[in-house]
């Protein structure tokens, strides 16, 4: 029951921090309370005993912070400008309300927090694996044996996927940086102002 | 972009090396500990990263170069497939642990568990290269777009 009470303060917490990030105009608060969201969530993973996901989270929103915080804050836009619009507004909130139903809905269908329901059904995979993970794969850490052996053509697929993102971001944007610097060589743009200004 | 100030880079200094080793002892241990391949890729790329915040883009392309980021990123991603193939070709499973069934080490301790380490390290390899390579992309556009003085850095980069 005691890690339940935390659990929901870290919820609220997390929560408060998404409608901060929303709602607020200036974009450094919105990166510094979405890195705020990151924490809250790698503590809840430390409660729920996942301390794998919690280190992955930690160490992947340090990064997230690092990457928005030079995109966003560099480029002298430090505002967001917009104004409400009224019919999305309604929109988004029949949307919500429709979700949280249905999400009302499905969690009375689930077992309850702390019974799993691979405890409950006796020929789920998730059992095997537990029992005899560490005699067939050696792995003192189960999730490490269910990524990397049984699991394995997933890490592959994970691979792939940011193997060719990357290559693919590394590809457009190149692109994109040449032609820009082709183009103030040729013409007059920002980047010949800000050389101009320079020279002064 | 000649770095920050002193304080920043003495600090830097001496606590590079600590990330690093970090996570070196995540990679190595994580078919023991908490951990595994994607955790430690990110914590050696937040080393490089701050090696690059710190001391400047040129400081730290010197240590470890964008064509240098793409080949261990490509290579990553080769080991681990050569580890399946292995598995493929020994043990007639894609992915199969052969050298668990063929050398059973003993459990918890550090040369256990077959393949798991080397794929561990495989992933780890590729994880921490694909995130500094993100950071490169995103900070060579931004020259470009931003300053003049470090055009020499997008030419080096178009050569490849």
């Amino acid at each position: 029951m005691g890690i339940e009470i935390y659990l929901l303060v870290l919820l609220i917490f997390i929560i408060v921090g998404a409608l901060i990030a929303v709602e607020t105009k200036n974009l450094l608060s919105a990166v510094i309370s979405l890195g705020a969201i990151g924490f809250g969530l790698s503590i809840a993973f430390l409660f729920l005993r996942a301390p794998d996901l919690a280190i992955v989270q930690i160490a992947v929103e340090v990064i997230l912070l690092i990457f928005l915080i030079r995109a966003t804050i560099g480029r002298d836009v430090i505002s967001a400008k917009g104004h409400i619009h009224w019919a999305g507004l309604v929109v988004i909130c029949l949307l919500a309300v429709a979700v949280f139903v249905f999400g009302l809905f499905a969690f009375r269908s689930l077992n309850e927090f702390g019974a799993p329901i691979i405890a409950s059904v006796q020929d789920a995979p998730s059992n095997k694996y537990l029992q005899d993970g560490l005699k067939s794969t050696g792995a003192a850490n189960i999730v490490t044996a269910v990524l990397l052996d049984y699991r394995a053509y997933d890490t592959l697929g994970e691979a792939t996927v940011l193997f060719a993102a990357i290559i693919g971001a590394l590809a457009v944007l190149r692109g994109r940086a040449a032609s820009r610097r082709k183009g103030s060589r040729q013409m007059g743009s920002p980047q010949a102002g800000s050389e101009r200004r320079k020279d002064k | 972009m000649k770095g920050m100030t002193v304080i920043v880079k003495t600090v830097t200094r001496w606590v590079k090396v600590f990330i690093f080793l970090y996570g070196i002892y995540i990679i190595i241990t994580g078919h023991l500990a908490p951990g595994g391949g994607f955790a430690d890729g990110v914590i050696i790329a937040c080393s490089y990263i701050l090696l690059m915040l710190a001391y400047g883009r040129e400081f730290a392309l010197k240590r470890l170069s964008s064509r240098a980021a793409h080949h261990l990123d490509s290579s990553g991603v080769l080991l681990f497939l050569v580890v399946a193939l292995l598995g493929l070709g020994y043990g007639g499973i894609f992915f199969g642990n052969f050298l668990q069934t063929r050398f059973p080490g003993v459990a918890f301790k550090l040369l256990s568990s077959g393949t798991i380490p080397i794929s561990n390290i495989a992933i780890g390899i590729k994880v921490a290269a694909s995130v500094f390579l993100v950071f490169i992309i995103l900070s060579v556009l931004r020259i470009v777009l931003d300053e003049d003085g470090t055009q020499k850095m997008v030419q080096d980069e178009e050569e490849e």
